[in-house]
C-alpha cells in the first residue's frame, strides 16, 4: 500500500476518508526526500494542493511528532508559500487549516498580506508559523527589511502556486529575485511551482530553481497528474441573428438563460468589465424565474464579492457573472458548467477557466463558449480545437525587466548591508536575470544609488552609502522605510471609490472606478456599476458619489477595463482555418455563408501571407488588411503605416483596428502603391522610435517603469498628491530625460516594456517578417464582407492620429465662430 | 474676454489693461510697447530639491528650462527679461547649480539691457551674483507685475505662482496643457520650468482670482490656442448646486 510511506496520522486521515493519495501526491513525497526541486503540473480538482504541501507536513510531523502542540518549541519557518492572489492564499488557509486539523498535526499556519494588522506581523517575526501563506510583495518586503536571514534562514521549503500566471510577469520576475536572496539565507531550501495549466513546461521548470553560474541551465524535476477526463466543450450555435461586431453577446443571452435554468451552478466568464456589467443586467431583464444570479468583478468592494463567494459556497447561487477575477485557483462551490461569453482570446485561459467547472477529476467539466460576433466564432472554434489537442498557449518567458532589478537592488540595499559582486552572483541564479551582463546590473545599481545619471551631480545624495566593510546599505532609515512604502510592481491608474447615497453624506461603498472614466462624466450622467443603473452626482475627496437611479438603460454605454489580446497561437489556428473551406463544417452556417461571399466578391487570407483590399467609400479611400495578431499589433502597425502613407502624399486621415483586421482611410487612392513597399520590415526603424517617443503609450509605459524602479514614489492615501498630478510630472521628466540622455537605463527599460506590452512590437516585427514578399492585393468598388466589423468600429472606438492637437483646435474654433456670431 | 487680433504661428496676441500683449508658445509673455520679455516660475533646480530626499529625478531640469528660455529670448530678441518670481526652487538652489548651467544663465543675463528677477515665495531673496536687478514688484504702464496675486488687486496685474493648466474637453477625451488665464484685466502666467507642473484653472485658488474660471491661452504644439471657459473641465468634480 503506496500509504505506507505516510506516518500514521496522515495515512488515517486519507482511509478515515475512503481515500487513497494520489500518485503524483507520492510522487512530490519521493521528490522531497531525493531533495530535488519538483514542478507538480496537474489538473484543478486532481489534490495539487495537497500534493505541494504534503512533503512539508511529512517532514514537519516527522521532526516534530508529538512535540508539536508543545507551546514552548522553538518556532521555526519550514514553508513559505506564495501565491499571486490575496484571496489566494486566504482560501489555501482555509482548504489546509481543516485537514491538518483533523489530522491532528498540531501545525501553525498563518498567511501574511497587505492586509496583515502590524500587530500580527510583529508576533510573526518573534514566533513564526511552521507554515507561512502569503504573496511575492511580502517576499519582497522581507528582503529590505533588516535580520530577513533570522527569519527566513531556517527554511525548507518554497511554494509557488499558479507559477504559469506569475512567471511571465514583473511580479514573478520580482518573486524569482526574492528567491534568489532566499536561496542565500537558507540555501538547502527547495523550490515547488504548482500549476493546473502549462504551456512551456522546460521554461518554467528553469525559471523555478536557482541557475549555475555554469554556462548550463539547471531544471526542476516534472511530476504531473492524471489528465483527468477530457472537457466537454460546446459552442453556442443561436437562433438569433449573429452580429457582425460588438461584444455584447445579447442575440445569444436567451440560450444563455436557459443553460443557466438546467445547470447546477453556472459560472459566466466575460473578457471585460464592462462586458460583466452589461451582460448581467441583460440576464436580470430576462430573469423571468428570479434565479439567483450574482456579478463579480475587481472592481467592485471586497466586501461585495466576499459576500458572493460565500454565496457560492453554501450552494444559494444559480450563476454568477465573473471576469478573471475567479480564472485562478479558488474553489468557492460547486460549478458544473461554465459559460464563456465572448473568445477566450488564449487556450490557456480556456482551459484555466474549464477548470472552474466541476472540481471532481474524473467527470468531465462542461463548457458552452458563446461566440459575441461572428469572427469570434472562428476563435472559439480554434480554441475548442486547441483544448482538444490539449495544445496550450502562454506568455512567453521573457528576460527579466530592469526596474524589478532597481527596486530588489535599493531593497536589498534596506535589509541587510549587500556587496555588490555578490549581490550580482546572486542576482544571476535567478533565471530571469541569468543572462544579465555585468555591465547592465552596473549601471542599474548606480541608479538605484544615485539615479546613474551622465552628468553625475547627485552624489551627495546618494540612496545607498558604502561603508568601510565595503557593504552598500540604505543612507538613512528614512530612505529604507519610503522604499518599503513603495515595494511592488502593480501600478495601478489612480482610482476613485464610488460611493451610493440615496441624498447627502454617508452612504456605501460599491466599489472602485478608473479616475479618466468618471471625469468625462457630467453630474446627471447614468453608467453601470456593480450591477446596477447609477447617477453621477459629483466627486467629493477621493470618491464619486452616485445615487441610484430607474433608467433602465445607461446614458454612457460602458466602460472598459482588462482586454486581452488574441494570443499568437490561437490567430495561428485561426488563419489556417480560415482559407480552408473544408474546415468550416463545424461553424454556424451564418458565419460560413459570411466567408464564403468573401470568397466570392473578394479572397480569402491566406494564412502565409496578407491580404489587402483597397476600395472607396463616401469620398474616401480605405485600405484594409487582415495580418490576425490582435489590437495591440494592429494598432502600432496602423500608426506606422499612416505615418508612411504621409510620406507618400496619401493624405491618409485615421485609422481603427480590432483584433484581425486593420483599417486606413485618407483623401487619395491607395490601390496603386507597392504594397511590399509600404509594408517592408524597414518601418521598425526610425519611424517607430520617433512615433514611439511622442506617444502617449511611452510616456504611460514610462511613468510605470519610473514607479517601479523608485525613481517616483507611489501615491498613498491622504497624501495630497493626486494621481494625475503623478502623471503629468512622470511626462515632464519624460520629455526631459528624452531630450539629455536618451540612452538611460530607466529609457531602455521603458522601451523594453513598450516592445513587449502595449505595443506588441514583437509580434508585428514577426508577422512583417512571415508576410514579405507575399502581400496579395484586390482592388474592390466596394467593401468586402470580411472588411465590415471592423470598418463598424469606426466611431466606437478612438480614431489615432494627431487627435491631442485637434482637440485643442477644434475648441479654438468654436471660440473663433462664437466671435464671429 | 480675449479679443483675438492676429495669430502668428507662435504667438497670439491679446489685450490687458489697454495693452498689447503676446502669449508665446513657451509659455512667455512679450510686451512690444517695452520691449519686454516676461517669464515665470522658472523653478531653477527643482531636480536636485526632489534629489536631496532621495528621489533621483534627471538632473537635466535646469539645463532644459535655459535651453527653452534662451530659444525664446532669441527669437523675440527683447530689451529686457524679467522672471516673475519662483526663479529658483528655493534659496540654495543657485549654489547646487553646475559650474556649466551657472556660466549658460549669467552669460544670458548679461546679454540683455536689462534682466529683472522678481522675488517669489521660493526664492524671496534671489542671488545678486548671477547679474540683474531684483524686485518686490514693478509697474510698467497700466501693467503691475509681481509673483502671486493680490487680493483685490486692480485692472492690469500680471503674475504667476499658481501655475495655471487647462483641460479641454474633446469628444471622448480631454486634453491637459499649461495655459495662460485671464478674464481681459488680470492674468496669471503659465509656468515656464522643465519639472513644474500645473493647477487646473477651474481649481478654486484660480477661480478665487478672477470670481469665475477664466478664459484660458492653451500652450499647444504648434501654437498658443484661445479657448473659452465653457469648454474647459476640472481635474475632479466638484458637487455643485445646478
Amino acid at each position: 500500500m503506496a500509504s505506507a510511506q505516510l506516518p500514521s496520522p496522515i495515512a488515517h486521515w486519507f482511509s478515515r476518508r475512503g481515500w487513497a493519495p494520489r500518485s503524483h501526491q507520492l510522487d512530490m513525497l519521493e521528490k522531497a526526500r531525493a531533495d530535488e526541486h519538483a514542478l507538480l503540473i496537474a489538473p484543478t480538482g486532481g489534490g495539487k494542493t495537497l500534493g505541494g504541501f504534503l512533503p512539508s507536513l511529512v517532514e514537519l510531523h516527522e521532526t516534530l511528532g508529538q512535540g508539536a502542540t508543545n507551546p514552548r518549541r522553538k518556532h521555526a519557518l519550514h514553508t513559505l508559500y506564495i501565491s499571486p492572489l490575496k484571496a489566494l492564499s486566504v482560501d489555501v488557509a482555509r482548504n489546509l487549516i481543516q485537514p491538518v486539523e483533523e489530522m491532528g498535526l498540531g501545525l501553525r499556519i498563518e498567511t501574511r498580506t497587505g492586509d496583515t494588522s502590524a500587530s500580527k506581523r510583529q508576533r510573526q517575526r518573534a514566533h513564526p508559523p511552521d507554515i507561512l501563506l502569503t504573496t511575492p510583495e511580502q517576499l519582497a518586503l522581507f528582503c529590505a527589511t533588516a535580520n530577513a536571514q533570522s527569519f527566513l534562514g531556517d527554511l525548507k521549503r518554497i511554494i509557488i502556486d499558479e507559477i504559469h500566471a506569475l512567471a511571465p510577469q514583473k511580479r514573478g520576475d520580482l518573486l524569482s529575485l526574492g528567491m534568489a536572496a532566499l536561496s542565500r539565507w537558507a540555501p538547502n531550501a527547495q523550490r515547488v511551482g504548482l500549476s493546473a495549466t502549462v504551456a512551456d513546461e522546460q521554461g518554467l521548470a528553469r525559471w523555478l530553481v536557482p541557475q549555475d553560474e555554469a554556462e548550463t541551465s539547471s531544471f526542476a524535476s516534472i511530476v504531473r497528474g492524471d489528465a483527468g477526463a477530457r472537457p466537454d466543450v460546446e459552442i453556442l450555435d443561436p437562433d438569433e441573428r449573429i452580429p457582425w461586431a460588438g461584444h455584447s453577446g445579447r442575440h445569444a443571452l436567451g440560450d444563455v438563460y436557459q443553460r443557466i435554468r438546467q445547470a447546477r451552478m453556472t459560472l459566466v466568464f466575460v473578457n471585460t468589465r464592462s462586458q460583466a456589467e452589461a451582460t448581467f443586467q441583460d440576464l436580470w431583464h430576462m430573469n423571468a424565474d428570479n434565479l439567483p444570479i450574482a456579478l463579480h468583478h475587481g472592481s467592485l468592494a471586497p466586501e461585495q464579492r466576499r459576500k458572493v463567494e460565500a454565496a457560492m459556497a453554501r450552494g444559494a447561487l444559480k450563476a454568477v457573472v465573473c471576469t478573471s477575477t475567479l480564472d485562478l485557483g479558488i474553489d468557492w462551490g460547486d460549478v458544473d458548467l461554465v459559460i464563456q461569453m465572448g473568445a477566450p482570446k488564449g487556450s490557456s485561459r480556456l482551459m484555466q477557466r474549464l477548470g472552474r467547472a466541476n472540481h471532481r477529476l474524473d467527470d468531465p467539466s462542461r463548457a458552452l463558449l458563446a461566440p459575441t460576433n461572428r469572427f469570434e466564432h472562428l476563435e472559439c472554434e480554434a480554441a475548442r480545437d486547441a483544448v482538444a489537442a490539449n495544445a496550450l498557449d502562454g506568455e512567453p518567458l521573457a528576460a527579466g525587466a530592469l526596474d524589478v532589478l532597481a527596486q530588489h537592488v535599493m531593497g536589498r540595499a534596506c535589509g541587510e548591508p549587500v556587496d555588490q559582486d555578490a549581490l550580482f552572483e546572486e542576482i544571476c541564479r535567478a533565471a530571469p536575470y541569468a543572462e544579465m551582463d555585468r555591465e547592465t546590473f552596473d549601471r542599474i545599481f548606480e541608479f538605484s544609488a544615485t539615479g546613474g545619471y551622465a552628468l553625475q551631480t547627485y552624489d551627495r545624495f546618494r540612496r545607498m552609502v558604502r561603508g568601510k566593510d565595503g557593504l552598500w546599505r540604505a543612507r538613512t532609515p528614512q530612505i529604507a522605510q519610503r522604499h518599503r512604502m513603495n515595494v511592488g510592481t502593480i501600478v495601478e491608474a489612480p482610482m476613485l471609490d464610488v460611493v451610493v447615497s440615496s441624498r447627502g453624506r454617508g452612504g456605501r461603498r460599491l466599489g472602485q472606478i478608473e479616475e479618466w472614466f468618471v471625469e468625462q462624466l457630467v453630474p446627471g450622467d447614468t453608467f453601470l456599476f456593480a450591477g446596477q443603473v447609477l447617477k453621477f452626482q459629483g466627486i467629493e475627496e477621493m470618491a464619486a458619489r452616485v445615487t441610484r437611479s430607474s433608467d433602465p438603460e445607461p446614458k454612457i454605454p460602458s466602460y472598459q477595463g482588462g482586454k486581452f489580446p488574441l494570443s499568437t497561437y490561437l490567430a495561428e489556428r485561426v488563419r489556417d482555418m480560415v482559407q480552408d473551406p473544408v474546415r468550416w463544417g463545424h461553424l454556424p452556417e451564418q458565419v460560413q455563408e459570411w466567408l464564403r461571399i468573401q470568397q466570392e466578391k473578394s479572397e480569402l487570407p491566406r494564412a502565409d501571407g496578407l491580404l489587402v483590399e483597397t476600395f472607396p467609400r463616401n469620398a474616401k479611400f480605405y485600405l484594409v488588411c487582415y495580418p490576425f495578431e490582435g489590437r495591440l499589433a494592429h494598432q502600432t502597425l496602423g500608426m506606422l503605416l499612416t505615418r508612411r502613407l504621409e510620406r507618400m502624399r496619401m493624405r491618409p486621415m485615421g485609422f481603427v483596428a480590432n483584433e484581425y483586421a486593420l483599417s486606413v482611410w485618407g483623401l487619395r487612392d491607395m490601390s496603386g502603391l507597392d504594397l511590399n513597399a509600404l509594408f517592408a520590415e524597414d518601418m521598425m526603424g526610425d519611424d517607430l522610435d520617433a512615433w514611439l517617443a511622442e506617444s502617449d503609450l511611452m510616456k504611460r509605459t514610462f511613468r510605470n517603469c519610473a514607479v517601479i524602479a523608485g525613481l517616483i514614489e507611489r501615491r498613498f492615501p491622504g497624501q495630497e498628491k493626486t494621481g494625475r498630478q503623478v502623471t503629468f510630472s512622470t511626462d515632464l521628466i519624460y520629455n526631459v530625460l528624452r531630450e539629455h540622455e536618451p540612452d538611460h537605463v530607466l529609457m531602455k527599460a521603458a522601451w523594453n516594456d513598450a516592445a513587449s506590452g502595449l505595443l506588441d512590437i514583437r509580434r508585428l516585427g514577426k508577422a512583417l517578417e512571415r508576410v514579405q514578399g507575399r502581400i496579395r492585393h484586390v482592388g474592390l468598388d466596394r467593401i468586402s464582407p470580411l472588411a465590415v466589423p471592423v470598418m463598424l468600429e469606426i466611431g466606437k472606438e478612438p480614431v489615432y492620429g494627431e487627435a491631442q492637437e485637434s482637440i485643442l483646435e477644434d475648441a479654438s474654433q468654436d471660440l473663433i465662430a462664437e466671435a464671429l456670431a | 474676454m480675449i479679443r483675438q487680433l492676429e495669430k502668428s504661428a507662435d504667438q497670439l496676441s491679446f489685450e490687458l489693461a489697454g495693452h498689447r500683449l503676446f502669449a508665446h508658445r513657451s509659455g512667455a509673455l512679450f510686451v512690444p510697447e517695452f520691449d519686454a520679455l516676461i517669464v515665470s516660475d522658472l523653478h531653477f533646480e527643482k531636480g536636485s530639491a526632489y534629489a536631496r530626499s532621495g528621489q533621483m529625478l534627471p538632473p537635466y531640469d535646469t539645463r532644459e528650462t535655459l535651453r527653452r528660455l534662451g530659444e525664446v529670448v532669441e527669437q523675440i530678441d527683447p530689451a529686457c527679461v524679467i522672471a516673475l518670481g519662483d526663479s529658483f526652487h528655493d534659496l540654495d538652489a543657485a549654489g547646487r547649480m553646475s559650474v556649466e548651467d551657472r556660466g549658460g544663465l549669467k552669460a544670458l543675463v548679461n546679454a540683455r539691457e536689462r534682466w529683472i528677477w522678481i522675488e517669489g515665495n521660493h526664492d524671496p531673496e534671489p542671488p545678486e551674483d548671477l547679474g540683474g536687478e531684483i524686485h518686490h514688484e514693478l509697474r510698467l504702464g497700466n501693467l503691475v507685475l509681481r509673483h502671486e496675486p493680490e487680493a483685490g488687486a486692480a485692472r492690469g496685474e500680471i503674475c504667476g505662482h499658481l501655475h495655471p493648466c487647462a483641460k479641454v474637453r474633446g469628444k471622448g477625451r480631454a486634453v491637459r496643457r499649461f495655459a495662460f488665464a485671464t478674464n481681459g484685466d488680470r492674468l496669471i502666467m503659465p509656468a515656464f520650468g522643465a519639472y513644474t507642473g500645473g493647477l487646473n484653472v477651474c481649481d478654486d485658488a484660480i477661480v478665487a482670482v478672477f470670481g469665475e474660471v477664466p478664459s484660458v491661452m492653451v500652450l499647444g504644439r504648434e501654437q498658443v490656442h484661445a479657448i473659452s471657459p465653457r469648454q474647459l473641465v476640472p481635474d475632479r468634480y466638484r458637487t455643485r448646486t445646478r
